[in-house]
């Protein structure tokens, strides 16, 4: 037991934990985005891999890892606009939409891999740049503190600012009001004139634009190149820390580091060849009790609103007589 | 003619969306392929041209079958519940412990394991559905989640206690033979299983269309406004929809372990509940036309094992094929133009003959 | 004389099922005036405003804005020109705030990129101010009471520089006392210059607050005037004031006991509002009660409680001596209220499915319909063939989707499945609305037949033709109470009920209640 904790309040540790929260924050800021606009985009899972294949190759072809960004995203973003289309224009359910989108992922990265490769696991036969650790200078030498927060990949400090980037985009931005008055009342918003199906189609490019970072730290910074479903069920654990995160964006951040916890601890454990499996529900059970306190909360609450809200009606009246 | 378009209209555009699938394949076939006449001839009679191939078709269709009826029965009564996968694995972990830890006669062994595996499968199934019920959250997000819980359950059940230390993998200990599904074709891994998928689709049709509980399940996904005005009760058909779903994909989950593995191997998603809501979407949530949909994504997997393993394509073409069928039978608006410009003939027609 | 602002010039308007809503209407506004526009329920005046606004397309007819024609192909056109438009159900955001909603799609920025959350308070503020309208610009829409989200949809109108205010039925969802607001803030913005048009059919407002008034009967504008020399009585009787046309059906002879009672029923809708406030009365066998009354002044709401589909607040209904509170939908059938419902579409069908399917769907489960859950298919369609046949829905086949029968063949479906439930009493809800001349007869002789039969029958309409005709006695609905009883029916005309629908009389304590 003292070596666990000693395992857990170590150095190492804390930066696993940061490591881990990396690929989970950011398609929970995605899911976030999409939900406030009314349409919940369940394709973070098949738009992170394929971001995360594309990036791998065309950073491998041209060297260039301003090239394999782009291309990341690009192919992240044109997944969401597929799932926009069907959705938007075609009247396809979103949720189905997606779930193919998923599949549609799953199999074009192993078939295109497998194509360009020879192999159908991994690209570790290809030569690709990754994305580049920073050391915080200053930062760095404070002790355990800087050991934990200096000399991650730069994109985990890309998913860390994308919470303040979330929150500006979403409160502080035109774009980001109206995203959210198409998601309360789409008919207010058409009632002054916005586009409800285009500011849709922007969130859900936007939600697009976080899964595919999220994809492309897997392939290019987690490790070095990409292999078969590496995404591995992220892009909906994602879902379950952005419910667990109330949409919010500190929220979405604590949730994330939760998840990251927990699985930290579960490989911990794992290698004291403790059984990991039951340290590693928890985040899934307790966004299951999360969801239904909180739904239970809400339809309480309303309740409690309406008859509040009657008695303060019969009040005035009877002020008035 | 065009009347009967219309009556015919959804299953016409799932034909046309398969049609298209197809097309496509030819296509990409072509494109990649340096000898695409061979590799179109892998794909598509491949699977037909051996027994061996043939009777794979049945085994892999057995889970999808199973899984596919489990969603049905939600859908049809508007439910969204990504359940199966979780209900297909938890029950297979328990059904499994339970064989492991009794002894009996087969004929008592068998039904009481399926049985047991059914009742797993349904509890599980049954949380969504009470929060669904109880407190309108979304089910879609809570029984995603419970799969996770379901997929860490399992294995902690079955690595913890029922590990199969001689083994050189993960696995569960072996069934008694008491308690597997007898393999009834000297050569090939045809199971009862199979038979038992095809038995739970035609009971789920049965009790869809043949039942008053069913006849509730079905005017509640088509007007739960309606449903509730005559007299039904919403909240029961919630609730029971989500418990059969959990039940069958339950039964389907130690179908597998009975039937081919003899043992709980699996150590993530084995993806059932996926392949299930595919067979459900293209069989349009009919139970007799899932055990088609089911083949034909059978055939499709087979012929594209048989495509990679003698042509010079990847199998995963018909994962990008199926998702595509499956955008196109789910688009509404998808040849709804021409839907429309019917209507309008139609109408017209009829107005003419007034 | 003031100019006028708007000219609308016959216009002609037919929706695509074929229902002509505005048969050539003429109206016109003066600048700088408060023009009522009144009418019953279905007359064209939301239709009117809707084409003028852009919402919907128009077939005749011209509209002159400012001098100039216009024609607006969407609401934003309309925005821009200057005209705006608050709607019944208000068209806001609850998770914004006032001022966010305030400047949703003209959003002030800060730099190329940000939103100006200060500047948008700002001009909240000042609108605020200009207009008198006082509202909390930081705090959320959901936070707010109605009558304050009201005032900011009617800000939103004016911060986009509205000239022409229309305001759809406004005080539907407000108190007495929000209502009072309401007027001084039109009266201001009259003083501001502006024009409103106010859509209602509650006549003391127009006589509170409206310089002009345009009437709509049947689709087409009776008069625009000015409202010198009109009274309440005398617009009421623009109103509703026709030809009766239709002859009444032979009275009941044999009236029984009371069968429903319905005792100081008392119920609040989820916004808060008193929908019910303390009904009495009862139906007694054999006869038809009609209940008149413009629509949403809480028929709808009894017709729902009766069936067991919402729980009222307080107070008794009893079928024979025996409670129906806190019964299922099944279990008020059961005991023997059958219904047909206001909104066929929402609650009388399931279109996807067939037609008998839908006909069984209050009797599935009894025991001629199935044995221990196995349904009897060739039971169900030999039964679902002779309803077809009696109540003559026009279809070749029992198995044929509902969805793809006319309305009046729809609306018998429900009529036959409803009537052949042997039940006591029978709520029909617009039992008639949007059918056909056929349908209509039918189904007004089988209300007649059903209550020959000994039946109680409780008819809820908006087309007093159609009460007139059907009831024997009738009751008056308004503003969630009962404001007049006709124990005879046969001698009351239109005119005479319409006082008591529009608010304007009041019988002291009057109840639908029979002494017995």
């Amino acid at each position: 037991m003292s070596e666990l904790f000693s395992s857990i309040f170590s150095v190492n540790f804390g930066f696993a934990i940061l490591r881990v929260m990396t690929p989970l924050l950011f398609p929970a800021i995605g899911i976030a985005i999409s939900t406030m606009a009314g349409s919940q985009n369940i394709a973070m899972e098949g738009s992170m891999l394929i971001a995360a294949f594309f990036g791998v190759i065309v950073g491998a072809l041209t060297g260039s890892l301003a090239l394999a960004l782009i291309a990341g995203i690009a192919a992240g973003v044109l997944l969401c606009m597929i799932l926009g289309y069907f959705h938007l224009k075609l009247k396809a359910d979103i949720f189905l939409s997606a779930v193919a989108l998923n599949m549609f992922a799953s199999g074009i990265t192993i078939f295109l891999l497998f194509m360009i490769t020879g192999d159908k696991g991994s690209t570790s036969s290809l030569k690709s740049p990754i994305f580049p650790n920073f050391h915080i200078p200053l930062i760095e030498k404070i002790p355990i503190i800087g050991g934990i927060i200096s000399g991650h990949n730069v994109l985990t400090y890309v998913a860390l600012l994308s919470v303040p980037l979330f929150f500006i985009l979403m409160f502080k931005t035109p774009l980001g009001l109206r995203i959210r008055a198409v998601g309360q009342n789409p008919d207010a918003a058409e009632s002054v004139g916005i586009d409800v199906n285009r500011t849709k189609m922007y969130a859900l490019m936007i939600s697009g634009v976080f899964a595919a970072l999220g994809g492309l730290y897997l392939s290019m910074g987690y490790v070095s190149w990409f292999s078969r479903d590496m995404t591995a069920g992220r892009g909906f654990i994602a879902i379950a820390a952005a419910t667990l995160g109330g949409m919010m964006p500190v929220g979405l951040l604590l949730s994330s580091l939760f998840f990251a916890f927990v699985s930290a601890v579960a490989i911990y454990i794992a290698s004291l060849n403790i059984p990991s499996e039951l340290i590693q529900l928890i985040p899934y059970l307790t966004t299951v009790i999360a969801l239904a306190v909180f739904s239970g909360r809400a339809t309480r609450k309303k309740k409690e609103k309406a008859a509040a809200e009657m008695a303060q009606k019969k009040l005035e009246q009877q002020g008035q007589q | 003619m065009d009347k009967w378009i219309l009556k015919y209209f959804t299953l016409i555009r799932v034909m046309i969306a398969l049609i298209i699938g197809v097309a496509v394949t030819i296509l990409m076939i072509y494109l990649i392929s340096e000898y695409p006449g061979e590799s179109l001839k892998y794909f598509f009679t491949g699977p037909l041209v051996s027994k061996g191939r043939l009777f794979n078709i049945l085994e892999m269709a057995a889970p999808m079958i199973f899984c596919g009826v489990a969603i049905a029965l939600s859908f049809q009564a508007d439910q969204f519940n990504l359940g199966a996968e979780g209900s297909f694995i938890i029950a297979a972990a328990v059904g499994t412990a339970f064989a492991v830890s009794t002894n009996m006669p087969a004929f008592i062994h068998i039904p009481l394991v399926l049985l047991v595996a059914g009742a797993t499968g349904a509890a599980w199934s049954l949380i969504p559905g009470i929060l669904k019920a109880k407190w309108k959250a979304s089910e879609l997000v809570s029984s995603l989640m419970m799969n996770y819980v379901a997929l860490y359950l399992s294995l902690f059940l079955i690595n913890s206690y029922f590990r199969d230390l001689d083994a050189g993998f993960l696995v569960s200990l072996r069934l008694p033979e008491t308690a597997l599904f007898t393999q009834f074709l000297p050569g090939t891994r045809m199971h009862f299983g199979i038979i038992l998928a095809v038995i739970a689709a035609l009971a789920a049709y049965y009790f869809l269309y043949h039942t008053t509980s069913g006849y509730e399940f079905r005017q509640t996904g088509y007007n739960k406004q309606f449903a509730r005005f005559g007299g039904i009760n919403i909240i029961k058909v919630i609730i029971m929809s989500q418990v059969l779903l959990g039940f069958v994909a339950g039964v389907g989950g130690v179908s597998e372990v009975m039937g081919i593995h003899g043992r709980f191997l699996w150590q993530g998603f084995p993806n059932y509940g996926w392949d299930g809501i595919i067979v459900a979407i293209i069989g349009r949530s009919h139970p007799i036309l899932i055990i088609f949909s089911s083949l034909l994504l059978a055939y499709l997997r087979v012929g594209g094992q048989v495509l990679n393993l003698m042509g010079d394509v990847p199998a995963e073409l018909v994962n990008v094929i199926q998702s595509l069928i499956i955008l196109l039978i789910t688009a509404e608006a998808f040849l709804g133009q021409w839907k429309y410009r019917i209507t309008r003939r139609q109408a017209e027609k009829e107005e003419a003959a007034k | 004389m003031k100019d006028n602002i708007l000219e609308m010039k016959d216009i002609f308007k037919v929706y695509p099922e074929g229902v002509i809503a505005n048969r050539n209407v003429s109206m016109d506004v003066q600048e700088n005036s408060i023009h009522a526009l009144v009418g019953e329920n279905g007359a064209g005046k939301s239709t009117l405003m809707k084409v003028l606004f852009g919402i919907t397309p128009f077939q005749g007819g011209s509209i002159v804005y400012k001098g100039k024609e216009v024609s607006f192909s969407n609401p934003r056109e309309a925005i821009a020109a200057g005209i705006g438009m608050v709607h019944q159900h208000l068209m806001l955001a609850p998770d914004l705030s006032v001022a966010e909603n305030l400047i949703l799609g003209m959003e002030p920025k800060k730099g190329k990129l940000f939103f100006d959350g200060d500047t948008a308070i700002k001009i909240c503020r000042e609108a605020s101010e200009k207009f008198g309208l006082a509202v909390p610009p930081e705090k959320k829409i959901k936070d707010l009471p109605i009558g304050v989200r009201q005032r900011v949809e009617i800000l939103k109108a004016l911060a986009r520089n509205a000239e022409i205010l229309i305001l759809d039925e406004p005080t539907a969802v407000l108190t007495p006392q929000e209502t009072e607001v309401l007027f001084k803030t039109l009266d201001g913005l009259k003083k501001n210059g502006k024009t409103i048009i106010f859509i209602t059919h509650k006549l003391s407002e127009v006589t509170r607050v409206a310089d002009r008034i345009t009437v709509m009967r049947d689709a087409k504008a009776i008069t625009t005037r000015g409202m010198e020399g009109l009274d309440e009585d005398k617009i009421a009787s623009l109103m509703v004031g026709r030809d009766i046309s239709t002859k009444r059906i032979t009275p009941p002879k044999n009236i029984g006991a009371a069968k429903l009672s319905v005792r100081n029923l008392r119920y609040t809708d989820e916004d808060g509002v008193e929908a019910l406030k303390g009904v009495n009365l009862d139906i007694r066998a054999g006869e038809i009660l009609g209940i008149a009354g413009v629509e949403g002044n809480g028929q709808s709401e009894l017709a729902e409680i009766i069936a067991g589909l919402i729980e009222p607040d307080s107070g008794t209904i009893t079928l024979d001596g025996k409670s129906l509170l806190h019964c299922t939908p099944r279990q008020v059938r059961e005991l023997g209220i059958a219904h047909i419902p206001e909104d066929r579409m929402k609650n009388g069908v399931a279109e996807a499915t067939t037609i008998e399917e839908n006909l069984i769907v209050d009797r599935y489960y009894k025991k001629e319909y199935n044995t221990r859950g196995k349904l009897h298919w060739n039971f169900i369609t030999e039964k679902s063939k002779e309803l077809i046949a009696q109540f003559n829905i026009l279809t070749k086949n029992s198995k044929t989707n509902v969805g793809f029968l006319s309305g009046g063949n729809i609306q018998k479906v429900v009529v036959a499945r409803e009537l052949s439930s042997n039940p006591e009493v029978i709520i029909a809800s617009q039992p008639t609305r949007g059918v056909d001349i056929g349908s209509e007869e039918l189904i007004h002789n089988l209300l007649k037949a059903a209550r020959d039969e000994g039946k109680g029958v409780f008819l809820i309409s908006a087309d007093l033709d159609e009460v007139l005709k059907l009831s024997n006695r009738v009751v008056v609905f308004y503003n969630g109470q009962i404001t007049a009883h006709f124990e005879d029916a046969s001698t009351v005309r239109d005119v005479d009920l319409g006082p008591y629908m529009l608010g304007l009389k009041k019988e002291e304590a009057a109840s639908g209640q029979m002494d017995s």
